[in-house]
């Protein structure tokens, strides 16, 4: 097939999923994984870098996908909230602790905040509640007042430690 | 490229030209995407300079134990950039390049006398920190030329370092910026001094004027304060929605002050006050 004049052809791993995708190279990699992969868990907010609700983990690590172009995340592996889960129907202790403490209202900007989550207790399994608001000082929530976010990644880090088993994520 | 097209833009980690595009106030025609280039991201030990290529990613010096024992004025401002999700994708080159005013990069590069190297028509050049930032966003680099790495002079003896900043939230752009680096003699006085005031005017400055009047002195804050406060009567703030000059003036004196001091405490061994 031919490729559009302004398209190009990139492969994407996510959440474990090899994609072959023919997509204009200004597509950020946020449209691409809602439009193209049909992963909505990856939030729109202000799309440009302020409020974090687009983050994904870009080889483990937290980054703001409306900042990254989707040609630029061939070759590393990229994880969207819809990779946390350990399977269909269940729910990681992250998204368990956000349920119990109500962690969220509105639900705009849940999905980057566990992803951001997921990051701080790969890294630091222990943290201090100072390591929390800094690892969600990049997201912004209007609608809990963060008390209960902070609370439910406190518990949801407390569970991990007893099971003794790292937090799992598909790449 | 860059020579042939004019409007092409480099591009690294991409965390202020992105939002720029998104927000359509850049419009390149092209982007050349550097950051595949693994022999631009390095921190190295160069004589009695630390090397760091422009590739190399915010977060990654905020971990470097290199930097933290040789460059501890570094390590003490990069975790004011932007917050960690940018740190993850910014680069040292890019924040360098980009010449924000508010930025904390380029305030420590002309704090320490930084210097630039950067490739142009096939040739290498050197150019200082202070001879670098001509105004706002704006950098005395050529159109086709790209930055590739920054050297950081260490200083040894008794040093230490003190920054701050106030901004309406964590992260956000700073209002005001002040960093000091102090060497202090066996006897606890200033041997040498380095103090920069950021975000207050188009590109980051120094105040030497203080700086000579407080060598050989014993950094007391008094003494900071009104050798200070003397040198920012030349200096005309900036003036926005955000701050007016007079508080940019007022608020540069009294974190300049808590800067030096801190670094004076730091250089004796006192524990610090988290910021």
């Amino acid at each position: 097939m031919l490729l559009g004049a302004n398209s190009m052809r990139i492969k994407l791993t996510v959440n474990g999923d090899e994609y072959a995708l023919e997509i204009e190279p200004r597509t950020t990699l946020l449209d691409c994984l809602r439009d193209h992969l049909g992963l909505k868990g990856a939030h729109a907010g202000c799309e440009h870098g302020v409020c974090g609700a687009c983050t994904v983990l870009f080889d483990g690590v937290a980054v703001r996908s409306c900042l990254i172009f989707a040609p630029q995340a061939e070759g590393t592996p990229i994880t969207t909230i819809e990779g946390i889960t350990p399977g269909p129907g269940e729910l990681s202790p992250l998204q368990d602790a956000f349920c119990e403490t109500h962690g969220m209202q509105c639900g705009y900007c849940t999905p980057a905040m566990i992803l951001v989550a997921h990051a701080l207790l790969a890294d630091n399994p222990n943290p201090t509640r100072d390591d929390i608001v800094e690892a969600i000082s990049g997201n912004l929530c209007r609608c809990t007042g963060y008390a209960q976010i902070v609370e439910a990644i406190a518990l949801a880090a407390d569970r991990i430690r007893g099971t003794n088993r790292p937090p799992e994520v598909r790449k | 490229m860059l020579a042939a097209d004019e409007s092409a833009r480099i591009i690294a980690g991409g965390q202020t030209l992105v939002p720029m595009m998104a927000m359509r106030l850049a419009r390149p025609t092209r982007l050349i995407d550097i950051n595949h280039i693994a022999a631009l991201s390095y921190i190295r030990a160069d004589g009695d300079t630390i090397s760091i290529g422009a590739i190399t990613r915010q977060c990654l010096v905020e971990r470097d134990k290199l930097i933290a024992t040789s460059l501890p004025l570094l390590a003490r401002a990069v975790p004011f950039i932007g917050h960690a999700a940018t740190r993850a994708r910014g680069t040292i080159g890019g924040s360098l390049a980009n010449a924000d005013p508010a930025a904390e990069l380029p305030l420590i590069a002309i704090t320490l006398d930084a210097v630039f190297t950067y490739r142009v028509d096939r040739r290498t050049e050197k150019i200082g920190a202070r001879d670098f930032y001509i105004g706002p966003m704006t950098t005395s680099l050529p159109g086709d030329a790209i930055l590739t790495s920054v050297q950081l002079p260490v200083w040894p003896g008794k040093i230490g370092v003190g920054f701050h900043e106030v901004n309406t939230r964590r992260s956000d752009f700073a209002f005001v910026a002040t960093a000091a680096q102090v060497e202090l003699t066996d006897d606890g006085r200033c041997k040498r001094i380095a103090i920069g005031i950021g975000a207050a005017t188009d590109f980051p400055i120094r105040l030497a004027t203080a700086e000579e009047k407080l060598k050989g002195s014993t950094l007391d804050a008094a003494i900071v304060k009104d050798a200070v406060v003397q040198a920012l009567a030349d200096v005309t703030p900036l003036s926005d929605l955000h701050a007016s000059a007079k508080y940019r003036r007022r608020v540069a004196a009294d974190l300049a002050t808590r800067a030096v001091v801190d670094a004076c405490s730091h250089a004796l061994g006192r524990k610090l006050h988290a910021h």
